[in-house]
């Protein structure tokens, strides 16, 4: 049962790549003067920031996996949290492969030079180089390799990922922020979630350890 | 206290623990699939290539300042459009401007000049003959389009101004109405656009006051009705429905300045050198494939002499 959910929220987390593709390749792909044309006057940018949308789109959904079943009660939603995170290293892959690629066309002293000197581009490749040992370690074998909780505290690297992704987009507008500040509205309050559950955490510990024999809840 | 006795349930009748939860999860996968292939299916609409409501130009000559490179689509042209003052994104202008008003339309001048004018925009396009300029057209973002574009040089309206001789720049100013350009009603930029150029910029010959392009009238979206095209700066130093000419001793604060005076200058003239907003090195022509090299001036090395002196890293 569960293998099927699995699917069927695997093959939708491929539709937005799979649009675009089709609308890249267009109705003959055979025929390379076509490419792009599905995808407006400027298929660069279109690419670059398509994916760059829905990485930052899989990176919140994967920050909303634990709020969302800890206020709804749904705790089997752990189970889709690895793979929307991966899907977030998935299309931070496309966006950083359209940028290399069909933006700058493997131009090195180029890619270096804007790393170095653009401050959206330097967040912008911290936040994906980021995810690297995020996918990398996503697996139980390195949860058991790495232990839970030193596990635990590699994986919040993700909030400093989306953080910087947000600051990418809002740092790379010219003047139009809202579209970053809606990212940022919604990180906010996922971090948010995270920081009141801690802080209760904490709260709770500190009362309970005054009282001998009893145990923290959580 | 009444406790109530529970109907006897048999056991076999309890749902299984597993298949509980799995079916609040198959409708949070349902829902999470949803929700994803939708927002993923709401990008399959492509933008629409209506037909544009223009008037064909007739007489318009041939001009010798025209560039033989390849044109851009007309549909390109016209359907990816940086007009902030309908909309940041820019595939909208073409649809958010298609009720703009362009006529009666009319065009002041004022400030240091012999005598303060209003002109009827039709009498303007009559002051000089109206000539194809074909023109490579560079964005500071890193796109560049070839425009055919219908006008005359600005110089013929600069004469009929008769600016006085403490004139030294010629500011524009474009429409502000916020009823018909929704973009207006928010201050993403302090409206109205507002440009500027130095006299001399004004009074060479390839600054082009425009009307039209591709043969016939601006489609809205494009600027119309008249508008300026300053084909060796970028894009940004071109404005748009042009509603008055100033003509001042001191430098305009254009828009983009006053927005963000780290990345664009008064000048902006295009500089694969000076990387301001972004590296301005390469280009990317819109439909070829490849980037291609930035050109210094966009490629018009005769306006290399109103520069020279000038440090252009400082002044960009």
């Amino acid at each position: 049962m569960i293998r099927f959910i699995k699917i069927l929220v695997f093959v939708s987390c491929l539709v937005p790549v799979g649009l675009l593709a089709w609308r890249f390749f267009g109705a003959h792909p055979s025929d390379m003067s076509t490419w792009g044309v599905g995808l407006g006057a400027n298929p660069v940018e279109a690419l670059e920031h398509k994916t760059g949308d829905w990485t930052l789109r899989f990176l919140l959904i994967t920050l909303a996996i634990t709020p969302v079943r800890k206020l709804l009660r749904v705790p089997a939603l752990i189970k889709f949290r690895r793979m929307f995170g991966l899907f977030a290293f998935f299309y931070g892959c496309l966006h950083f492969s359209a940028y290399i690629w069909v933006d700058k066309f493997f131009n090195l002293h180029e890619i270096l030079a804007d790393v170095v000197k653009r401050k959206y581009i330097t967040v912008g490749f911290t936040a994906f180089v980021l995810l690297i040992p995020l996918a990398v370690t996503s697996t139980g074998g390195w949860i058991r390799r790495l232990g839970g909780k030193r596990w635990k505290a590699l994986h919040r690297l993700i909030y400093v990922s989306a953080i910087a992704g947000v600051i990418h987009y809002l740092w790379l507008v010219k003047a139009d922020i809202h579209k970053p500040l809606e990212y940022g509205a919604v990180l906010a309050g996922l971090l948010a979630y995270r920081l009141v559950a801690w802080l209760r955490l904490r709260v709770n510990s500190n009362l309970v350890s005054r009282v001998p024999g009893k145990v923290a809840l959580e | 206290m009444l406790i109530k006795q529970s109907a006897n349930i048999r056991s076999s009748e309890i749902t299984p623990r597993d298949l509980y939860l799995n079916r609040r999860s198959f409708l949070a996968g349902v829902g999470l699939s949803a929700i994803v292939a939708g927002l993923g299916i709401k990008e399959l609409v492509a933008p629409s290539a209506e037909a544009l409501a223009t008037e064909k130009i007739d007489g318009i000559q041939k001009s010798p300042l025209s560039t033989t490179e390849k044109i851009t689509p007309l549909n390109d042209v016209s359907h990816y459009n940086n007009y902030y003052e309908f909309s940041t994104e820019k595939e909208d202008p073409a649809k958010l401007a298609k009720d703009f008003k362009t006529r009666p339309w009319s065009v002041t001048v004022d400030g240091l000049v012999a005598k303060k004018q209003k002109w009827d925009l039709d009498a303007v396009m009559k002051f000089a003959t109206l000539e194809e300029r074909i023109y490579r057209h560079r964005c500071v973002e890193g796109w560049s389009i070839v425009v055919p574009w219908v006008g005359f040089s600005l110089s013929e309206v600069i004469k009929r101004a008769e600016p006085l001789g403490k004139a030294k720049f010629v500011q524009f100013t474009s429409i502000n109405d916020p009823g018909q350009m929704p973009g207006q009603r928010q201050r993403i930029l302090d409206w109205p656009y507002v440009e500027g150029l130095r006299m001399d910029e004004a009074m060479h010959p390839l600054t082009l006051l425009c009307f039209g392009m591709y043969g016939a009238s601006l489609p809205n979206q494009d600027g119309a009705p008249i508008r300026l095209v300053v084909p060796w700066k970028y894009g940004f130093k071109s404005p748009k429905a042009i509603v008055k000419i100033s003509f001042t001793d001191h430098e305009p604060l254009t828009t983009w300045n006053a927005a963000n005076p780290h990345d664009f200058g008064f000048y902006s003239n295009v500089n694969p050198n000076v990387d301001r907003y972004h590296s301005q090195a390469y280009e990317h022509r819109l439909g070829e494939f490849r980037p291609r090299p930035t050109l210094m001036f966009n490629g018009y090395d005769q306006v290399a002499g109103l520069y020279s002196g000038l440090d252009l890293a400082k002044n960009y």
